[in-house]
């Protein structure tokens, strides 16, 4: 009851504010007020700055001081390849409502359409960018939200293009809904902590759908990443975690679902992976619990290179991999239990609904094509068949104690609505 | 010629080993439906089945009929029938009811299951072309086999070979040289020795559909071309046409310089 | 008419035919006669096209044989084995042969009716005997009208009854004025119908004549005496 008391006053409060202090400056082609920029300046703190529908030629837009800029209709600001369109550099700040096109593309300044520097409490939302050079930048900025934007870029080439929504050294910032195509990165993170990333969308980028290096306690869920040039990419950081997701028609020579480099205590599960290359591809990872995933009709559904400790995988569904897994060094103590592979053979006798006798997901024939990759030409001939028959009998190449000793007889029903 | 392709479909279509062939495909397309109801997983084993089993078959069928019928072919060569007509005719014939097997028997039970409201629909309809592809293929090196040994235990004992060969010797020696040639560049090579087979060709067609996210993980610039484009579907097409033209084109040339 | 000019033809090293020259231009019975290997049948099946020599000429009708196949149209053959895709009927047979040659003018119901095989028209020829199989044959044989018959081994499995009919259909068919040309080694049936012998030895044409003049040749009062005496001389 008290708390309720507090609430109903807070709320009283900011509307009491808003009405005695707060005003509204409107910017149109043929108000008093032309453009963007002079609509800030004759703001003050906690106005509304309110942009009719209309085409503003403007850039290097700098919001110094904390308001509410918010399209109505959808106002466009053209920057016309000039640079930097707009600028946060103050607490609190929120942009609203535009479509911001044409941001000038630099090889030596990262250019972008919305740019928070060193501040907090920003909310960025409902914005629609295209030609873009970088999307939103977000630069050592904490406790902001970035929803629901729809960032379609046009890049070719990696050089001369930029990430779609980048976090550089931020902390509690939510990243939702937001739609990200076309550009170098969907979403790009470094240094950053705390951040929750969740419902995107985020496909048909040059490179990497989602990609993080040195971030710590992220929560990434219900995101779609598809069809991206290498896949989504994770490196070097800490205690993550990643439910939800989906991960596909990631092809290519180096592309993955995943990529996990020296990430470490993180989290998997729930994730549906679908015509990858390569659905997860494992380097130098350690504690990871892969579990209750889909992995369905990869070319690889998980490989692991190099060093990895205490990788557990459990009650996934591998279904119609071309390889299930790919292992080019020892098992160390990674362990396979209660999965349904599509490729298992056995039987069940006692009808507990796991299989009597083990299986085996390394063949003989990912060795050969790690080994040699033109071999895999030879995917599913007859030869390559008996070679791993005979090879599952009585292995000498494959690891010996890499097997799941509890292989589900039927898909595992996950709940994915 | 096609008066001699239809009396030869005719008196195979009610021959019982048609319907063996026949009801073997029934069953095994019920089989894999209704007893595992995956239809991912059938097109997969269907594959297997369809890469071995039916030039096996192909192999055996026409040289069973070849010699089977040889009186009557010998009655029809006395007859004002241009030679090469009856050998084509006959060769059709058996490919043909082969195929048609092949396709209704697999068929059948895929469309009662409803593989027409499925995405699996081009999948299924590759490996029912490329099983009467295979079909072709085979048939038409059993009918070479056939007419160059009049000895059936020999023409027999050529055509196992042939299968044997080309099902599975064929991807050993073609591995072994993949391995011993590691250093190598080997794309153009190992695309070159596929199409050389029609077996590996029409594995690697049915790759294409069924395992090309796997296919393109490998770097080469050539497989990069072949895979990933519609290139290797339309090449790999037009070989198979090849492998049934150029077989066809020796039972005409063998034919028209026998005697009976 | 019939003419064939130094005929060669060898399978592997085995020469069969060794220069035969052969000029058959009138109608009549000619039978085709010689020991087991003697070429009989080669030389027949150069004639239908089914051999092809290796040197030599072959004209039927004064037009050569080679790369022509409409000429068979003209010719009625009986194969020594009667052999026949079995999963077809016996009217199917029929119905196709006459469908293979265009051919309207036949007698094929009047030739059921002689050999008596209407029972065995909706049977399988798969389950024909071999007698049966061999009516058919001739069935088959005799049904069209062509100017030049012939006829390999046609006794081969034939009850007494049938044998006799086979007679006087040959017989019938020299009347309306046809060339026929038989092998047998039936020496009484070629004594009893031919107008004239070929007689084959070692691919080579040995003796052309009619019987009488044989028994001539060969200082022998009877037909088979003749014969024997031919092939006692040349392995002597």
């Amino acid at each position: 009851m008290k708390k309720t008391l507090h609430i109903l006053f807070f709320l009283f409060f900011i509307f009491g504010s808003l009405q005695v202090w707060a005003k509204t400056v409107t910017v149109c082609n043929s108000c008093s007020v032309k453009t963007i920029q002079e609509g800030i300046n004759q703001a003050s703190e906690g106005d509304t700055v309110l942009v009719k529908k209309g085409v503003y030629r403007e850039f290097n837009i700098i919001i110094d001081k904390s308001i509410i800029l918010l399209g109505e209709n959808l106002p466009t600001i053209d920057g016309e390849d000039k640079g930097e369109i707009v600028k946060i550099v103050s607490d609190n700040v929120t942009v609203d409502g535009f479509k911001i096109i044409n941001v000038g593309t630099s090889y030596t300044s990262d250019y972008a359409a919305v740019r928070v520097i060193k501040r907090n409490g920003f909310l960025i939302q409902n914005l629609e960018l295209e030609k873009l050079f970088f999307g939103i930048y977000l630069e050592k900025s904490n406790d902001g939200k970035v929803l629901n934007n729809n960032i379609r870029g046009d890049a070719v080439k990696e050089y001369n293009s930029g990430n779609g929504i980048q976090l550089w050294y931020c902390k509690d910032v939510e990243v939702r809904g937001n739609n990200v195509q076309n550009v170098r990165d969907g979403i790009y993170l470094e240094f950053s902590d705390n951040i929750k990333i969740s419902h995107n969308i985020s496909r048909n980028n040059l490179r990497y759908g989602l990609h993080f290096m040195f971030s710590n306690h992220n929560i990434y869920d219900y995101n779609t990443f598809e069809n991206n040039g290498a896949g989504v990419a994770v490196m070097f950081s800490k205690f993550v975690e990643m439910n939800h997701n989906i991960f596909k028609e990631n092809w290519g020579t180096a592309a993955f679902g995943l990529l996990l480099k020296e990430i470490n205590d993180a989290k998997i599960t729930e994730n549906v992976f679908k015509e990858n290359t390569v659905g997860i591809n494992i380097e130098g990872s350690n504690r990871i619990d892969y579990k209750n995933n889909d992995f369905i009709s990869n070319g690889w559904a998980i490989k692991v290179r190099g060093a990895c400790y205490t990788n557990n995988f459990e009650n996934n569904n591998f279904l119609y991999n071309s390889f299930d897994i790919s292992y080019n060094s020892n098992l160390n103590d990674n362990k396979f239990d209660r999965n349904f592979w599509s490729n298992y053979t056995g039987y069940d006798l006692d009808k507990n609904g796991i299989g009597d006798v083990p299986y085996r997901p390394v063949k003989l024939f990912s060795y050969i094509v790690n080994r040699t990759p033109e071999t895999i030409i030879l995917l599913r001939s007859l030869f390559i068949d008996i070679i791993d028959f005979s090879e599952k009998v009585s292995p000498v190449f494959t690891p010996d104690n890499l097997v799941d000793e509890n292989p589900k007889m039927k898909t595992i029903n996950h709940d994915r609505s | 010629m096609l008066k001699i392709l239809k009396y030869s479909f005719y008196d195979l279509m009610r021959s019982r080993w048609s319907y063996v062939y026949f009801l073997f495909y029934l069953l095994l397309g019920v089989v894999l439906l209704f007893l595992n109801n995956d239809l991912s997983k059938a097109v997969i084993t269907l594959m297997n089945v369809i890469i071995i089993l039916v030039p096996l078959i192909g192999t055996i069928f026409g040289v069973m009929y070849y010699y089977n019928s040889r009186e009557f072919t010998e009655l029809l060569l006395a007859q004002p029938v241009k030679r090469s007509s009856i050998f084509l005719g006959q060769y059709f014939g058996v490919a043909t009811s082969l195929s048609m097997s092949l396709v209704i028997g697999l068929g059948m039970p895929f469309v009662f299951y409803g593989i027409f409201n499925s995405s699996a629909i081009w999948d299924f309809s590759l490996l029912l072309v490329t099983g009467a592809f295979l079909t072709f293929i085979f048939t038409a090196l059993a009918f070479v086999i056939a007419l160059r040994n009049e000895n059936r235990i020999k023409g027999f004992g050529y055509a196992i070979l042939l299968w044997l060969f080309m099902a599975v010797i064929y991807d050993g020696i073609f591995l072994m040289s993949l391995l011993y040639f590691e250093d190598y560049p080997l794309d153009k090579f190992s695309l070159v020795a596929t199409m050389l087979n029609p077996v590996d060709l029409s594995r690697v067609l049915i790759l294409l559909k069924l395992d090309i996210s796997a296919l393109l993980g490998y770097t080469g610039a050539v497989f990069q071309k072949f895979f990933g484009t519609n290139f290797g579907l339309i090449l790999s097409s037009v070989l198979l046409i090849f492998w049934v033209v150029i077989p066809t084109f020796f039972i005409w040339r063998i034919a028209k310089r026998k005697d009976f | 008419m019939i003419e064939v000019k130094d005929l060669y033809k060898k399978f592997g090293k085995n020469e069969v035919l060794k220069g035969i020259d052969l000029t058959i231009d009138r109608d009549g019975i000619f039978s085709v006669l010689g020991p087991n290997g003697s070429g009989k049948t080669t030389l027949i099946k150069c004639i239908l096209g089914m051999v092809l020599p290796d040197s030599g000429q072959i004209s039927i009708d004064g037009k050569p044989l080679k790369n022509n196949f409409k000429y068979r149209n003209e010719i009625d053959y009986l194969p020594q084995i009667a052999n026949f895709p079995g999963n077809l009927k016996v009217s199917e047979l029929i119905d196709m042969i006459k469908d293979l040659r265009d051919s309207k003018a036949t007698k094929d119901e009047e030739l059921i009716d002689l050999f008596k095989l209407q029972p065995f028209l909706n049977k399988k020829l798969a389950n024909l005997s071999g007698g049966t199989k061999q009516k058919v044959n001739l069935v088959l044989t005799f049904m069209f009208d062509s100017p030049l018959i012939i006829l390999d081994e046609p006794t081969n499995g034939l009850d007494p009854i049938s044998h006799l009919r086979l007679k006087n259909l040959i017989n019938a068919e020299k009347e309306k004025g046809k060339t026929i040309l038989i092998t047998s080694h039936i020496l009484s049936f070629v004594e009893e119908v031919s107008d004239e012998i070929v007689f084959l030895l070692e691919g080579k044409i040995y003796f052309k004549g009619t019987i009488a003049e044989l028994k001539t040749k060969t200082e022998q009062p009877d037909f088979e005496h003749a014969i024997a005496s031919i092939l006692s001389s040349s392995y002597a």
